[in-house]
């Protein structure tokens, strides 16, 4: 099971079976979105979010 | 068979907030509760909520009789003058006042402004916040309450006190929005709907009681409180400036705020960047025992702001007392607590 290291916050995050390059997850911990850039050894990289301020 | 409990001073907030949580308790059963302005009258007619959940009337504290656990949740001042009595009473005794909370009895008068009645009993408690005592409340006979604002400041600073990521040198300040529950049942002028509704309201910038509760558990000296009330019945929010020392990172942060919420069941971490909850907010915590922390840091310069929000009548009173109960008989933690909040509400 591959492991990686959220750039964020350090979350340790297993990837699941059948992850693939280019596939976006979503950080449980700080809720950041990550691009899976590579599986062996997996890594991945903060993907552009949309920012919101609710209006404030 | 259950462990029996009664409740001194049943009738206000703190003790209904006990009530609630004790006639759901699967390993207690509740013996009786006093009031002397409520005597004979059921639980429910002053608690709305217990009622079909209990018969139980209001007694007399003259009345008590002996139990496993007995609860205090009289007004301040009362439990002192009383202790000895109540010790004869039950062998394990759980204060929510706030008599028993500081070790030092000068520090006690220094802060509240008389002398203590009961000096001998004060280093004879254990302070009732798990997160910081739960070794020795596995122990103890007797516990003391948590002062609502002070646990709120004391769980916002704990990851970084614990993790020693702060810069003693420079002073630690928290802003505390309060609603209008932690004045009590009794009521005064200012709890008035006309003078409470749509306050936001400081008053008291420092120098609040609570203030002696930080400075004792967490060690620090140079921290001030400033206690401002809200629009809200339930709930309070701790917001925390201070510095961290050189060097320090926001992975940093995560690494010691995650590490209190993997120690702690009641502790969650909430720095979310989606959704609409995105830092911890009390409004969706009532009735829940969880404390939600959160921070930010800017890197440029240490400034780190730390916030925690809580339940008072919850995590800032019954709820931590409760929590204390089920280390002090050595049971799950969480049991009866288990409530997860509303939402929406």
């Amino acid at each position: 099971m591959s492991t990686i290291s959220c750039p964020e916050c350090a979350a340790e995050i297993t990837l699941a079976a059948g992850t693939e390059v280019g596939e976006i997850i979503v950080c449980p911990d700080c809720g950041v979105d990550l691009e899976i850039v590579a599986l062996e050894p997996a890594a991945a990289q903060l993907a552009p979010m949309e920012q919101e301020d609710w209006g404030e | 068979m259950k462990t029996t409990v009664s409740i001194v001073g049943g009738s206000g907030y703190g003790g209904g907030e006990l009530l609630r949580l004790l006639l759901a308790h699967p390993r207690m059963e509740v013996k009786q509760a006093t009031s002397r302005s409520h005597v004979g009258e059921y639980v429910y007619q002053v608690h709305p909520n217990l009622r079909k959940r209990t018969s139980l009337r209001f007694s007399d504290p003259s009345q008590l009789e002996p139990v496993d656990v007995l609860f205090l949740a009289q007004p301040h001042g009362q439990a002192q003058q009383h202790i000895e009595e109540y010790a004869q009473l039950a062998p394990k005794i759980i204060d929510l006042s706030a008599d028993f909370r500081l070790r030092d009895a000068a520090f006690y008068e220094k802060w509240y402004g008389a002398k203590h009645a009961a000096p001998q009993w004060l280093g004879k408690f254990v302070y009732g916040l798990p997160e910081l005592h739960r070794a020795e409340l596995a122990a103890a006979k007797y516990v003391s309450g948590v002062g609502c604002n002070a646990t709120a400041g004391n769980l916002a600073l704990l990851p970084l006190v614990k993790a020693q990521l702060l810069d003693l040198s420079a002073s630690i300040l928290i802003e505390i929005k309060v609603g209008s529950s932690e004045a009590g049942a009794e009521g005064n002028a200012g709890s008035l709907h006309a003078e409470r509704a749509n306050v936001i309201r400081t008053f008291s910038a420092f120098g609040h009681r609570h203030t002696a509760e930080v400075i004792q558990e967490m060690g620090v000296t140079e921290v001030s409180l400033t206690m401002t009330a809200v629009d809200l019945v339930r709930g309070a929010l701790a917001t925390a400036h201070a510095k961290v020392k050189p060097g320090v990172t926001t992975k940093d942060l995560w690494k010691a705020y995650r590490a209190a919420a993997n120690e702690n069941p009641f502790v969650r971490v909430v720095k979310e960047q989606r959704g609409i909850y995105r830092a911890p907010d009390p409004k969706i915590l009532a009735g829940s025992n969880y404390a939600d922390l959160g921070f930010e840091l800017d890197e440029s310069n240490g400034h780190v702001v730390s916030i925690c929000a809580i339940d008072n009548l919850m995590k800032g009173a019954a709820g931590s007392a409760v929590q204390c109960l089920n280390l002090m008989m050595g049971w799950e933690e969480t049991l009866g607590l288990e409530f997860m909040g509303l939402h929406p509400i």
